[in-house]
């Protein structure tokens, strides 16, 4: 028998006898997930409420994707809940003095709000194919059938006056998004702001800083996604035709791709300069906390820091994504090496917030579970991680089946 | 509907967050219509000489699995040097008691100690709990005579009073699978008796009182003396009090 | 044709109705705001009552002096009248029903908690009676010589 955490810590020095590192990958995964979801949500709202026409395209799959990202974020809390059958009691008996209830209904409220948003987006689609498929034949199509008669929630109207009306709601809803989708993310990072027992978590910029690396988070993977999604589509309809020669990049997708990494770089720097302050700030005013804050910062984390978070995930990028002539490949790569940098801010947070002790003598090393030994080590390990991030793409997947991704042929 | 419950149902609806503290939650007992019992808890240091049977009543009353390193209440070993390098420890949470001088392992030769002190710890059953402010379903919280408790029905185990509470008491049971920690023994100290850990203290460095009983030897200690409580810059006022308080207690 | 512009709405409603229903079935009708207010006092009431409930084991040295008298009397006279009995001989719970006999602790390291010599003079350690256990009959139960119920003077 042993405590939860007892597996995958290691203590140094004096640490009081409870503490272990209670909050592991999962919490580093969750913030992460719902990180993606608001940043995915602000990309596609800046077509519709800043009449960005050239993310026309991107705005509809990152709503989508969004969506995707979005039935999945819960899933990392779940995972992390010693009583995950409990989890809904949040909802039932909503302790709102804490950021983790209020969180739940901030995340609800979002839910709906973009669930309505790709109704009024794609309502006209519903409608077209529930049309279609009245009278198909086979069972898969009378399925299809079903869920888009089902998604018309019995509103067919799709005349010009009502499409018109549609695009004005969708407008306020991503209007209103926005705001909820830094709320939402904001709450997050106040969760770990709020905690005033954790040295390094107890700041008031924790909640900006996650929403701006949530931005960045999420535009990235978006942009990311779409490139190997158009890719596919590109190689499915070359295998179909066994024409058109290859491209080596894109003519109007790269287009996108570039003004989108704008966008990119732009919260990337923002995210960077308040994390920047935040540090200097601590080591301006050295309270009590800084002598092994500094210890965990420029010594022991420091290749996660230094090298791993700002190095490889926002300064290589960075040079890669305004450097002129950018290529699809180096976007890929850019993109993917922001992502990695994301993660190693929030892994930095969450494990760095508990690599040292309460008793500020003493530290805590995060031995991270690999090859699972039982279900707990499963979940708080690198296959749960890998079953967390692979479930957004398996719901795109499947809503993909139904809402096509891409703009319609 | 007067303006006054409005402007509260307001504040504790809309905005939850820190704001009921300003409501004004202690207006029956300024009152003086009730003075209900409230538990403190006074540990003196000079007198704890490290042998560990609190620890061990402990365990074995409040069935925290005996062999796990987690507990409820546990004693701090701190070693000073002469050239003022501070060695600190508490090993099983000092279950089998302190039987070498080897702080951290290290063996420390008698002429070189400045000074050497055991240090009790357990729940501090604050007056402003942050480990109960933090929790999303009122799973924990605080009973009329102070005591914070864990309602093992309703923890969903998200571990956010374990990350909130300053002093590190908290765990998670591992056989219930819910926040744990020390409750002052409340099903003993509700009949009339006195938590296990004092009881099995042969030297009295454990003691249970109630602040409120201005009769109670230990309220009057608290009262009368000088006495110090853990990390008071965190706000949370706790209710467990020190005698031969140090600067080097962490 | 009435507007079509509230559908979504009425779903998010539906929902929020369902959780409100969940609410009066799931959640037991003591769970609400305690003495404490809001946010220290958000609680199930019968919870108290729960912990209230929660079994006792250790009884303390008067549970056991009616029966055991001459044992509690010689031991009240000794330097270890300070111990309570089930420090030793473990919990009582519901002894003499269950269980029917307690064991005694006799190892070496329980009485070593004390008795082995610490040099920390701010601590009362410093004044107990104490000894290097690597030196003082190591491998030898202390009670083979030691009468733990009166431990001065009368060493084998």
């Amino acid at each position: 028998m042993e405590v939860h955490g007892e597996l995958w810590t290691l203590k140094e020095l004096f640490v009081y006898p409870n503490e272990y590192i209670y909050w592991a990958l999962q919490i580093v995964m969750y913030p992460l997930m719902t990180g993606l979801v608001a940043g995915a949500f602000v990309l596609s709202s800046l077509y519709h409420v800043f009449d960005r026409k050239e993310l026309k395209e991107m705005s509809r799959f990152s709503l989508i994707f969004s969506y995707a990202l979005l039935l999945a974020a819960p899933m990392p809390l779940l995972f992390h809940l010693l009583q995950p059958l409990r989890g809904f009691y949040v909802f039932l008996t909503p302790h709102f003095t804490s950021a983790i209830a209020a969180f739940g209904v901030v995340f609800f409220s979002y839910a709906g709000l973009v669930a309505s948003e790709i109704w009024f987006v794609e309502r006209r689609f519903f409608v077209q194919s529930a049309q279609r498929l009245r009278n198909a034949s086979g069972i898969a199509n009378k399925v299809k059938g079903f869920i888009y008669r089902a998604w018309s929630l019995g509103a067919y109207d799709i005349s010009e006056e009502a499409l018109r009306k549609d695009g004005k709601v969708i407008r306020v809803l991503a209007g209103i998004g926005v705001p909820v989708a830094c709320f939402l993310h904001g709450y997050a990072g106040f969760i770990f702001g709020s905690v005033k027992a954790n040295a390094l978590w107890m700041t008031p910029l924790m909640p900006v800083i996650f929403i701006m690396s949530a931005i960045v988070s999420g535009i990235a993977l978006c942009m990311l996604t779409y490139i190997i999604v158009l890719e596919i589509n590109r190689l499915k309809s070359k295998r179909m035709k066994k024409l058109l020669p290859l491209e080596e990049s894109g003519g109007v997708e790269m287009d996108i791709i570039k003004m989108t990494s704008k966008y990119l770089v732009f919260f990337m720097v923002i995210a960077v300069t308040l994390e920047f302050l935040d540090l200097v700030f601590r080591g301006y005013t050295a309270v009590k906390h800084w002598d092994i804050l500094r210890t965990v910062i420029y010594e022991r984390d420091f290749f996660n820091i230094f090298i791993l978070q700002y190095g490889i995930g926002n300064l290589i990028p960075l040079v890669m994504l305004i450097m002129p002539g950018l290529t699809k490949r180096r976007a890929i790569i850019a993109l993917i090496l922001i992502l990695i940098g994301v993660f190693m801010m929030r892994w930095n947070v969450v494990v760095g917030g508990q690599s040292f002790s309460l008793t500020l003598s003493g530290y805590m090393h995060y031995k991270i579970p690999i090859i699972p030994q039982n279900f707990e080590t499963y979940k708080e390990g690198i296959i749960g991680a890998l079953t967390i991030i692979s479930l957004p793409f398996i719901f795109l997947w499947i809503l993909s089946k139904v809402i096509p991704l891409t703009k319609e042929e | 509907m007067s303006r006054r419950d409005f402007l509260k149902t307001g504040l504790m609806v809309g905005a939850g967050l820190g704001l009921s503290s300003i409501l004004g939650k202690d207006i029956l007992s300024s009152a003086g219509i009730i003075t209900p019992k409230r538990w403190v808890f006074l540990v003196d240091t000079f007198k704890c000489v490290g042998c560990g049977l609190c620890v061990r009543a402990c365990k074995l009353e409040n069935e925290i699995p005996y062999d796990v390193p987690v507990t409820r209440t546990w004693v701090e070993r701190y070693v000073v040097k002469k050239d003022g390098t501070v060695l600190a420890d508490s090993p099983y949470g000092g279950r089998d008691g302190y039987l070498i001088n080897n702080p951290q392992g290290i063996v420390v030769p008698q002429e070189d100690i400045a000074k050497a002190f055991f240090v009790p710890k357990l729940c501090n059953q604050c007056t402003n709990p942050p480990c109960v402010q933090v929790c999303p379903v009122g799973a924990t919280y605080q009973t009329n005579d102070g005591v914070v408790l864990v309602d093992r029905k309703w923890c969903i185990g998200c571990g956010y009073c374990i990350m909130a509470c300053p002093y590190g008491v908290r765990f998670f049971h591992p056989v219930h699978k819910v926040a744990e920690k020390c409750n002052f023994c409340y099903h003993r100290i509700t009949k009339g008796m006195k938590p296990a850990c004092e009881d099995a203290c042969p030297f009295g460095a454990r003691h249970i009182g109630d602040i409120n009983d201005p009769a109670h030897p230990v309220a009057d200690i608290i009262k009368t003396q000088r006495v110090s409580v853990l990390k008071d810059e965190f706000g949370t006022k706790p209710s467990v009090y020190y005698l031969g308080y140090d600067s080097l207690i962490r | 044709m009435k507007s079509h512009l509230l559908r979504p709405l009425y779903v998010v409603v539906a929902l929020v109705a369902i959780i409100f229903i969940a609410r009066v079935i799931v959640v037991p009708s003591d769970f609400g705001v305690g003495e404490k207010g809001y946010m220290y006092g958000w609680h199930r009431k019968a919870n108290e009552d729960e912990w209230k409930a929660f079994k006792v084991k250790f009884k303390n040295r008067d549970f056991c002096k009616d029966c055991h008298v001459s044992e509690y009397d010689s031991v009240m006279k000794s330097p270890h009248s300070i111990i309570n009995c089930e420090n030793c001989h473990g919990p009582a719970y519901e002894h003499p029903e269950e269980p029917p006999k307690l064991i005694i602790n006799k190892e070496r390291e329980h009485c070593l908690r004390c008795h082995s010599r610490l040099p920390y003079k701010q601590t009362e350690r410093a004044d107990i009676k104490g000894i290097i256990p690597d030196n003082h009959n190591p491998d030898i139960e202390c009670v083979s010589c030691h009468n733990p119920h009166s431990p001065k003077g009368d060493a084998l």
